[in-house]
């Protein structure tokens, strides 16, 4: 580990350069004096948990928020961002966390926005607009995605590309990219590794956000820890756990905590015969204590088997039985008197379920409200006391439970519904990738409330997009490919590679 | 420079997505279409014979206030909001037309465009209470529908006035359909504006606000212009309307308040923004206007007209709906 200095070595200066950052939301300071610098052709990653600051600073360098305090240099020139068009100027070009394509417009429309073609009369130029967009994608090796598809109409993963490609397409000097990863398959990921090294050669310079470690030390030149909204060190070569411990401010042993053994084979959920739209001949058993997992690559009909059996999406055919007794599912009202709760991140990580507006509290007692009230009215000080413990319990970081849901970190919302269902006594919780997008100091706490709820006699349906997390999380795992399952895996033939493995094999002959 | 991501896919061919993208446009045509057929045969039921050119006439006449109403509605409705000051702007630009319009042609002309631009004026001052005061579209133009109103009532107090002949000619000729001309000039201009830099920002905004400002597209510039677009039709509905009745009446316009947002629904205009045409709105439009037309053929109680109109216009959406929703499952 080496602190080090620009690696321009102090003749040029950096690319960019952003001096004593300060920026509040709210009451909510999001940066408190943040220094960073990247220079021209190295590929410099920003990592700290969520809510350390790094979006905050990526979108200030890309023009989109205004700093409170502090200052922004390109090139060694301070400039005055007002809008993204100024970074653009300068050769600055951002991809944000969240999508900013447009849905209702094609993937070319997109892509070449306020760049269109223009034609004799200066209208745009709809057939050379396609035509540009298509030869622009096929220079990126993107010969997948059709440009006249409207973006709405393409996967999500194919409309991340597209938004990575949009940017690229500018030849940006400085190239921010704030999670690019987190909806990429494995494949799509070593796609903008070779893009971003070619930047690299051409002496561009790329700084990048992401959660995943194997990925930054296998591309990063250089990495800038932040911790509260300041950073706490920029590092050449430094190992994964410590740079957690510099993250977190605290030392943590065990990411993944023992998973102790199941005692009986109980049944909670059985699922047989399962078929509907996206999934076919799904078939499990679900048991008090356990933890089983569900894996295989995205768009292989998790989702749909979630929904079907929280009775947000029909069953064509088969049974699902909970506690012995089948269950008719009209729609989520009967999967949760059955006793089943479901936290479900959607792939956009907009929280389905979630009433963003609403206060934690509101949130928490959505599932339970005729049971705490009288004659229609909920009775404030029973719903005070109920969602005080729950929220101690699940250590729900809130500044008050009467803050609106949408002000709390990922993880925390994920919080947020579990505890709507241990409130409602949901005995079998189904959580779908519940720990995309969340620190590592929440994710374990979500790990440790999961063994906490299956060792309090619940059972767990846990779809996760990290094969290692179930690896070391599930008792069994069942990975899923086209809609059905592939392999069930248990220990000890239980691990990440298994896992992968099983869910890459050649497409099941139909 | 990169390698392949995944095994290309075979490309449709950009007529092939441009129709199904306008799947709306093409049911609001065929909407259009079961209506004329299904006026015919009232009409040929009562008169044993068919409608010809004075209908035809009569009908485009009396539907050009409405098309431009709806144009202008559609591009608000566009940026995800609403216009209901549409029925005022109209009432105060059709009494000042009638106020002040002699027979000459400097006049006509004058007064043509000082009324558009009144329009335009009105409508910006939507924009501005819309886009850079960040009020909300329904309060807003609720509250300057009521104000226009007044002063609709303040410059023609009672319904009077006068529109020079020559100038009723030139909008709607009572003898020929010529009127479809402007709306075939309405339809170029439609295609220019959705073609333009305007357009798309309009359409962006409507998209997805947060998307189209990381795009760095002025929002509120965007839906300044938006409302101030739909003021200058609503103007235009205005003169179309003064023209047709031959003389001014500062409540006539009230009703286009209403009728708009139907036209642009059943013109495949998506009210939450971001996605349809205005030449679908045009012609949603001539879709209630036959609605109109069918029932007073086929003899019911005119006491009953509104409720029919209700009945056909949930009708008209159910089924609308319930084709588009097929066709989207098709794709």
């Amino acid at each position: 580990m080496t602190e080090s200095e620009p690696a321009a070595g102090g003749v040029l200066p950096p690319a960019v350069e952003a001096t004593g950052l300060v920026k509040s939301f709210g009451g909510v300071r999001a940066l408190a004096g943040a220094d960073f610098a990247a220079a021209a052709g190295e590929v410099h990653a920003l990592v700290g948990e969520n809510g350390a600051g790094k979006s905050t600073l990526i979108k200030i360098l890309g023009g989109r928020l205004r700093p409170d305090a502090g200052s922004v240099r390109f090139g060694g020139e301070a400039i005055e961002l007002h809008g993204p068009d100024q970074a653009h100027l300068r050769g600055a070009w951002t991809v944000f966390q969240e999508l900013t394509l447009l849905p209702w417009m094609t993937v070319a429309e997109n892509l070449l926005l306020r760049h269109e073609p223009r034609g004799a009369l200066g209208f745009i130029h709809r057939r050379r607009l396609s035509r540009d967009a298509d030869a622009a994608l096929e220079r990126l090796g993107i010969r997948h995605i059709d440009p006249d598809a409207l973006v709405e109409d393409i996967a999500l993963a194919e409309r991340q590309i597209v938004e990575i490609a949009r940017v690229v397409i500018k030849n940006p000097d400085i190239l921010l990219l704030d999670e690019p990863t987190s909806s990429l398959g494995e494949h799509e990921v070593a796609w903008l590794f070779d893009l971003i090294r070619g930047l690299r050669a051409r002496g561009k310079c790329v700084v990048f956000t992401s959660h995943r470690w194997n990925e930054i030390a296998s591309i990063a030149d250089r990495i800038t820890i932040f911790r509260n909204g300041a950073d706490v060190g920029t590092y050449r070569g430094i190992e994964e756990s410590e740079a957690v411990t510099l993250m977190t401010g605290q030392r943590l042993d065990t990411l993944f905590p023992p998973l102790p053994p199941l005692a009986a084979a109980t049944p909670m959920l059985e699922a047989r015969d399962l078929a509907g739209q996206g999934i076919d001949e799904v078939g499990f058993t679900l048991h008090r204590g356990e933890i089983l997992g569900v894996g295989g690559l995205t768009g292989h009909g998790h989702r749909e088997l979630f929904l079907t059996l929280f009775g947000a999406q029909r069953a064509g055919r088969g049974t699902i039985r909970a506690g012995g007794k089948a269950l008719r599912l009209r729609g989520p009202r009967d999967a949760i008197r059955a006793g089943l709760g479901i936290a479900l991140v959607p792939e956009d990580r907009k929280t389905e379920g979630l009433l963003l507006p609403m206060a934690v509290r509101d949130n928490l007692t959505l599932a339970i409200l005729d049971r705490i009230s009288r004659l229609g009215v909920v009775r404030a000080g029973r719903e005070r006391e109920m969602t005080r413990q729950i929220a101690q319990a699940l250590q729900i970081k809130a500044p008050s439970l009467l803050h609106p849901a949408g002000g709390l970190s990922g993880g925390n919302q994920q919080k947020v519904l579990v505890g709507r269902w241990l409130l409602a006594e949901s005995r079998i919780l189904l959580l779908y990738d519940v720990t995309r997008g969340v620190d590592i100091a929440t994710k374990h706490e979500i790990y440790q409330l999961m063994l906490r709820l299956v060792d309090e006699g619940r059972a767990i349906l846990f779809y996760s997009s990290d094969a290692e997390e179930l690896a070391h999380l599930c008792h069994r795992v069942l990975v899923m490919r086209e809609g059905r399952i592939a392999a069930s895996l248990a220990r000890p033939a239980l691990s990440a590679e298994a896992i992968v493995a099983a869910a890459v094999r050649e497409p099941l002959v139909a | 420079m990169s390698p392949e991501l995944a095994a290309p896919r075979r490309r449709r061919s950009l007529s092939v997505h441009i129709v199904g993208q306008n799947a709306g446009l093409l049911l609001v045509f065929a909407m259009l279409a079961a209506a004329v057929a299904l006026y015919c045969l009232f009409y040929w039921m009562q008169q044993r014979s068919f409608p010809g050119n004075f209908e035809l006439t009569s009908t485009v006449d009396n539907t050009m206030p409405l098309a431009m109403a709806a144009i202008g509605q559609t591009i608000v409705v566009l940026t995800r909001g609403l216009d209901l000051s549409v029925g005022g702007i109209i009432d105060l630009t059709n009494a000042l037309a009638a106020v002040h319009m002699q027979d000459s042609l400097g006049s006509m002309l004058g007064w043509t465009v000082l009324v558009l631009l009144a329009g335009a004026a009105l409508g910006f001052l939507n924009g501005l209470l819309v886009g850079v005061g960040r009020l909300q579209p329904i309060v807003v133009t609720l509250a300057t529908l009521s104000i226009f109103q007044g002063l609709a009532i303040r410059v023609l107090p009672q319904p009077g006035g006068a529109i020079p002949p020559g100038y009723t000619a030139l909008l709607v000729n009572m003898n020929q359909p010529w009127a479809l001309l402007y709306l075939v000039l309405c339809a170029g201009l439609w295609l220019a504006f959705r073609r333009s830099a305007i357009g798309v920002a309009i359409i962006a905004v409507g998209n997805d606000e947060a998307a189209a400002r990381a795009n760095g597209i002025n929002v509120v510039r965007s839906r300044v212009i938006a409302y101030t677009l739909s003021g200058v039709f609503a103007a235009a509905a205005g003169l179309f309307l003064a023209a047709t009745a031959t003389a001014g009446d500062a409540t006539s316009g009230n009703g286009f308040t209403l009728s708009s947002i139907v036209a642009v629904v059943l013109g495949g205009v998506n009210l939450f923004g971001g996605r349809g045409s205005a030449i679908g709105a045009m012609a949603g439009g001539f879709v209630t206007t036959m609605i109109v037309n069918i029932l007073f053929f086929s003899r019911i109680d005119p006491l009953y007209q509104s409720f029919y109109e209700g009945l056909f216009l949930i009708i008209a959406v159910v089924v609308g709906g319930g084709i588009g929703r097929m066709l989207r499952r098709r794709r």
